[in-house]
């Protein structure tokens, strides 16, 4: 057999499955919103641009992308800074230790996203943990906590950390210890060696989980969903709402489009600031 | 001195934070209430023996085992082929082509989960298992095919070349040599497809239909209408179930290497 038909014959499969779920109804998807809806609730005949003039024309759907990409930056931000002291201190613990901590780390990413946002339900909800806890500090009334966007942002934050580890565990392997002790032996205090030294190197590794951690949050959706109660509208719940609640595929499919592009331009901005990174 | 002590504060906070919602549905799902309250006032198996009542959520789980193991079957049978393929030649196209087959893990699901939707509709295979299936497939091959793809890497060549140099037919040394010297990766793949098809829920959203629904879909709107610790028991298992899975990847070839991106 010639290498080329042996090579056919084995990725065969793999490319028709991708062929038939991914690429043809994304490409359909991306055609779809220069259709309309009628107003009976079917399908227009296209090509038209009347769907896409619903964002110059209603600004709310230009707002759920802002929220959207503001929320995103939000959680990013504070999952970089819940991840890299753990990161940073299973990358320096002894090895017989760090594989249980890595084990322990990312396990919760196998677990289902209902499962984890249930598990916050429970601990922020109106009885839940954290609300018994400040009353047993003498708080007469605990601020809500669930159906909005703290209680949200909270759980993705905690959903996001395993991915964010991971990322940054990865990044650590260009530190080296005989590097900051000769900075920390030339005179350096530690929180310099941390600034001067120890940030710089783990950077490109922080640069691909804030990448990571910015696109699951806008792609995210089980959580705003359930932990936002309705009240956390981001563009992953609305294009649910208007693609099974209204009915409105056109709709749904720009929105599509727009977290795509979304998407392209966090990859556009990661590589720019990665090559200044790295020069 | 402070200083450290402080910084060890932080981290026992952090690595509690972070299992605090696996961990704390296994106390809740023991609760003797009949709502979501902390602490609970006394502890039960109620909510366990009405999980057992719950027709809808235990037929839902049938479907979702049986679904979760048609997909490992076809992912393995796909996915292993094309990893092979991938993992041992070079050829022109071979970057881009790896590119469009792990392309669905990188874009929004909810996106994925529409644009099937639409053709699904076409096709009369919402609510269907061949429906499901595929839409499991979207994910779960590539998933598969990455995993694969790193064990098939981590082959050592001089093993297979011995075998041919002895004088094996090709055949042969892939039964003999190659075949066994993947199985901890294959086993891995099979964990881990097993686990992202039980527990796929965005996409199964879109294309399930009433008669034909998963465990995760029928968790998410048991959640949405109504929250008591009926889905902390579900929850209590899953965690359980997980944990399983866990232990076999890190024994078939370490999880953070099975799962690392």
């Amino acid at each position: 057999m010639r290498p080329a038909v042996l090579a056919g014959l084995l990725l065969g499969p793999a490319l028709l499955v991708n062929l038939g779920t991914f690429l043809v109804p994304i490409i359909n998807l991306a055609l779809l919103s220069f259709n309309e809806v009628r107003p009976s609730g079917g399908v227009g005949p296209g090509p038209t641009l009347s769907t896409w003039a619903i964002l110059f024309d209603d600004p709310y759907y230009m707002e759920i992308v802002g929220n959207s990409i503001g929320v995103s930056v939000m959680v990013t931000g504070f999952t970089v800074l819940a991840g890299y002291p753990v990161a940073l201190f299973i990358h320096r613990a002894a090895a017989r230790w760090r594989n249980l901590l890595v084990v322990a780390c990312i396990s919760p990413l196998l677990v289902s996203a209902v499962v984890r946002t249930y598990g916050w339900m429970v601990i922020l909800g109106d009885n839940g943990i954290v609300a018994a806890a400040l009353r047993g500090l003498g708080m007469a009334k605990a601020p809500r906590m669930v159906f909005n966007l703290t209680g949200v942002a909270i759980a993705l934050v905690e959903i996001l950390m395993p991915t964010m580890i991971l990322c940054l565990l990865a990044g650590f392997g260009r530190l080296n210890a005989s590097v900051e002790e000769a900075a920390a032996s030339l005179g350096a205090p530690p929180w310099r060696v941390f600034l001067r030294v120890v940030l710089p190197l783990s950077l490109p590794g922080i640069l691909l989980g804030c990448l990571l951690a910015f696109v699951l949050t806008v792609s995210s959706f089980i959580t705003p969903k359930l932990l936002g109660g309705g009240r956390v509208i981001l563009l992953a719940t609305e294009i649910y709402d208007q693609a099974i609640v209204t009915l409105n595929w056109p709709l749904a499919a720009v929105l599509s489009v727009l977290s795509l592009g979304v998407f392209g331009l966090a990859l556009l901005l990661y590589g720019r600031v990665l090559r200044l990174v790295e020069a | 001195m402070i200083g450290k002590t402080l910084h060890k504060v932080l981290i026992v906070l952090l690595f509690a934070f972070l299992l605090a919602p696996v961990v704390l549905v296994i106390p809740m799902s023991f609760s003797a209430d009949r709502f979501l309250v902390w602490p609970p006032s006394g502890f039960s198996l109620r909510w366990y023996s009405a999980l057992l009542g719950e027709t809808k959520l235990m037929e839902a789980a049938r479907n979702s085992l049986v679904l979760a193991l048609l997909v490992t079957a076809a992912a393995l049978a796909i996915g292993t082929p094309a990893a092979l393929a991938l993992g041992r030649s070079r050829f022109r196209g071979r970057e881009p082509l790896i590119a469009v087959l792990t392309a669905p893990l990188l874009l929004p699901t909810i996106v994925l989960a529409l644009a099937l939707l639409i053709v699904f509709v076409g096709y009369g295979l919402i609510g269907s298992w061949a429906g499901l299936l595929f839409a499991h497939l979207l994910v779960a091959l590539p998933y598969g095919i990455r995993v694969l793809m790193t064990a098939v890497a981590t082959l050592p060549p001089a093993v297979e070349e011995a075998a041919a140099s002895l004088g094996a037919p090709p055949r042969s040394v892939f039964r003999r040599v190659t075949l066994p010297l993947m199985m901890p990766g294959v086993a891995a793949t099979a964990a881990i497809v097993f686990l992202v098809s039980f527990d796929e829920v965005v996409i199964s959203l879109f294309v399930v239909g009433p008669e034909l629904t998963t465990l995760p879909v029928a968790l998410f709107r048991y959640v949405e209408s109504k929250t008591d610790p009926l889905v902390a028991a579900v929850s209590a298992l899953l965690v359980l179930l997980t944990l399983g899975v866990v232990v076999i990847l890190e024994r078939a070839m370490g999880l953070a290497r099975a799962i690392g991106r």
